[in-house]
């Protein structure tokens, strides 16, 4: 990249995400966020990482998974043990790492043999896979069974609430970009050609995977030590639904849609904070109501990126045609 | 020696349950190429009309039976017509999901209906809960009635599929849609009709469970249902003795896990098969491998 655009990705980019961070930033500061408030924006991001990185998997490889919860849970209780038995910021970023790395190599070990099956084998495969880690982290001694993992030092705070996310949407925004991203979408497209030209199709579906499993995890860590209780039952299939809900609101095989997405659920659900019921009803009508009326969901495959900030300024570009 | 047999007969009892529901996923399965998610659901619902007939209008066990059957196909019509006839032609994923909305649509509405307590089942009558003792192995009447009535439905079932003529429109819409409908095969009305086939060994399959387990609640489709599709894809799914076979496996293995290892890891065990199923042989055990074409 030369240093023009760079520059002007860096304005059109950073500044709109920097002035958000300073408004949360001082928002908490002059307590006018409060926990409540603080706690919203923590599950927000925390479904941004869990939507996006499911959207590698499931809208960019075209890998259906119900399992996304399971790889959230490796991740939490690896960060939680970790910290509780190294309560420092060292022991945190370890305890995500490990999170993140130890669920990435689970995803890679269920991946690559049930990845060589068709979509909807796969779907009750990762189910499968999300059910036995929940049912195994229930009847652990270290883990402390049903009753929960609690007292985990809350080190998440907003600054690691914006590098992490954030951080986590450009990584899978590049991965996406890169090689590898694109052998990806190849075999969303069309497997038996994406092959015949020589991609490598399991290997591209193994990797989405792991990297998909390895934010899944993050995202865990996330929740852990933020919300410093966690218990098996957090992890179940429901949560998988939530994850998918986010994914398939946005379109799938849009980052963007995933972002917007998760953040119109995140008003949904705290405005319908008191109906639990009525909130579930309404998440299972959307879903199946996008699919009948509009399956890509609200971006399709299209992505709005932060550079409309930058397009304000200047001549509007022709609009891209609609993939697929 | 008699404990196991013990575990067998009760295994036997829970696996015809599972066999039931997994006829209705494998049925569907083999027609329109989609894993039904909403068909625990329609399990969960029939309980409840059999609940309902018994407790509040005083009706016997058959006829409960009878009604929950009917009411479940009624309701498994409605949902292919409304959610899955309009996605017909588009991508698995799509149907999928939804499949599992329509699922989640049916547990929280129910639960919004009737409260997410659980209920009782009502007491069978007097000649339905007898048992006999037979060399040391407990044999209940119950535990007869629920294989009997099962043994009944696939046979039935059976004698639909290979003997009647919307039993060969379904056998001719699984093998191929396209030309059946050339060959004049209504095949809309086939696929409802396949519905209200499974549905109806749903509701059959809640009422019986009702009885075995003697409770219910609106959550109760989900494991079940899961584990019956297991059943399907053990025994390879779209294959109707496949399903049989599937479900007298899973319910036994999972007995005999609850008897002689622990109760806390059955639905581990029953997840478990089904990943080593889908590696080893994912096309089921009565399946046979169909290499994609392009």
């Amino acid at each position: 990249m030369t240093g023009k655009p760079m520059v002007r990705t860096l304005l059109t980019q950073g500044v709109p995400l920097l002035a958000l961070y300073v408004v949360v930033l001082a928002g908490l500061n002059l307590g006018l966020i409060d926990d409540y408030l603080m706690a919203t924006i923590a599950t927000l991001c925390i479904n941004i990482v869990l939507a996006v990185s499911l959207n590698l998997i499931t809208g960019f490889t075209g890998q259906f998974s119900l399992g996304h919860a399971g790889f959230m849970a490796i991740g939490a209780y690896a960060t939680g043990l970790i910290t509780i038995a190294m309560p420092t910021v060292l022991g945190f970023i370890v305890g995500l790492l490990v999170g993140g790395l130890l669920s990435a190599l689970v995803g890679f070990l269920i991946g690559l043999p049930t990845l060589r099956l068709r979509g909807d084998y796969l779907a009750i495969a990762t189910l499968g896979l999300a059910e036995i880690i929940r049912i195994v982290l229930n009847n652990l001694e270290f883990t402390n069974g049903a009753a929960g993992l609690a007292g985990i030092p809350q080190l998440m705070d907003w600054n690691w609430f914006f590098i992490l996310t954030v951080g986590s949407v450009i990584l899978i925004r590049n991965f996406l970009r890169s090689r590898h991203g694109r052998d990806a979408i190849a075999v969303r497209e069309d497997e038996i050609a994406a092959e015949s030209i020589g991609v490598d199709t399991t290997r591209a579906k193994v990797l989405s995977f792991t990297v998909g499993a390895f934010f899944g995890g993050l995202a865990g860590g996330m929740y852990a030590s933020y919300f410093y209780f966690i218990k098996p039952d957090t992890f179940g299939f429901l949560k998988s639904i939530d994850i998918l809900v986010i994914v398939v609101l946005g379109g799938l095989g849009s980052l963007s849609g995933s972002v917007i997405a998760a953040i119109l659920l995140a008003i949904i659900s705290t405005v319908l904070q008191q109906f639990t019921e009525l909130r579930m009803i309404l998440y299972a009508l959307l879903l199946v109501i996008i699919m009948v009326f509009r399956p890509q969901g609200l971006m399709g495959s299209r992505e709005i990126s932060l550079k409309v900030f930058g397009s304000l300024f200047k001549r509007k570009p022709a609009e891209p045609g609609e993939a697929r | 020696m008699e404990q196991l047999a013990q575990q067998l007969i009760n295994g036997l009892s829970l696996g015809s349950i599972y066999a039931l529901i997994a006829l209705g996923y494998t049925m569907v399965y083999g027609i329109i190429q989609l894993i039904n998610f909403a068909h625990g659901e329609i399990y969960m619902v029939g309980a409840y009309v059999g609940y309902a007939c018994m407790t509040f209008l005083g009706l016997g066990f058959f006829e409960s039976l009878l009604i929950a059957m009917v009411a479940c196909s009624v309701l498994g019509v409605v949902i292919e017509r409304v959610a899955y006839k309009p996605l017909r032609n588009s991508t698995r994923i799509a149907a999928l999901i939804t499949a599992i909305g329509v699922s989640l649509l049916i547990q929280y509405t129910m639960m919004a209906l009737v409260g997410a307590d659980v209920r009782t089942y009502p007491a069978l009558p007097d000649y339905l809960s007898a048992s006999f003792n037979i060399g040391g192995v407990i044999i209940s009447a119950q535990s007869i009635l629920i294989i009997g009535t099962s043994v009944l439905l696939m046979v039935a079932l059976q004698f639909i599929v290979h003997r009647t003529r919307l039993g060969k429109a379904m056998r001719a819409v699984s093998m191929d849609a396209d030309a059946a409908r050339l060959m004049g095969v209504n095949v809309d009305t086939t696929i409802s009709f396949t519905f209200m086939l499974g549905s109806a060994l749903a509701g059959a399959a809640g009422v019986l469970v009702g009885v075995y387990y003697n409770s219910i609640n609106p959550l109760m489709g989900v494991l079940p249902g899961l584990k019956a599709f297991v059943a399907a894809v053990f025994g390879g799914i779209g294959i109707i003795p496949g399903a049989l076979i599937g479900g007298f496996f899973i319910g036994t293995a999972e007995t005999l896990v609850s008897g002689y290892l622990s109760s806390l890891f059955k639905d581990a065990v029953v997840f478990a098969i089904l990943i080593l199923v889908l590696i080893f042989r994912p096309a089921g055990l009565l399946g046979k491998n169909v290499r994609e074409k392009v």
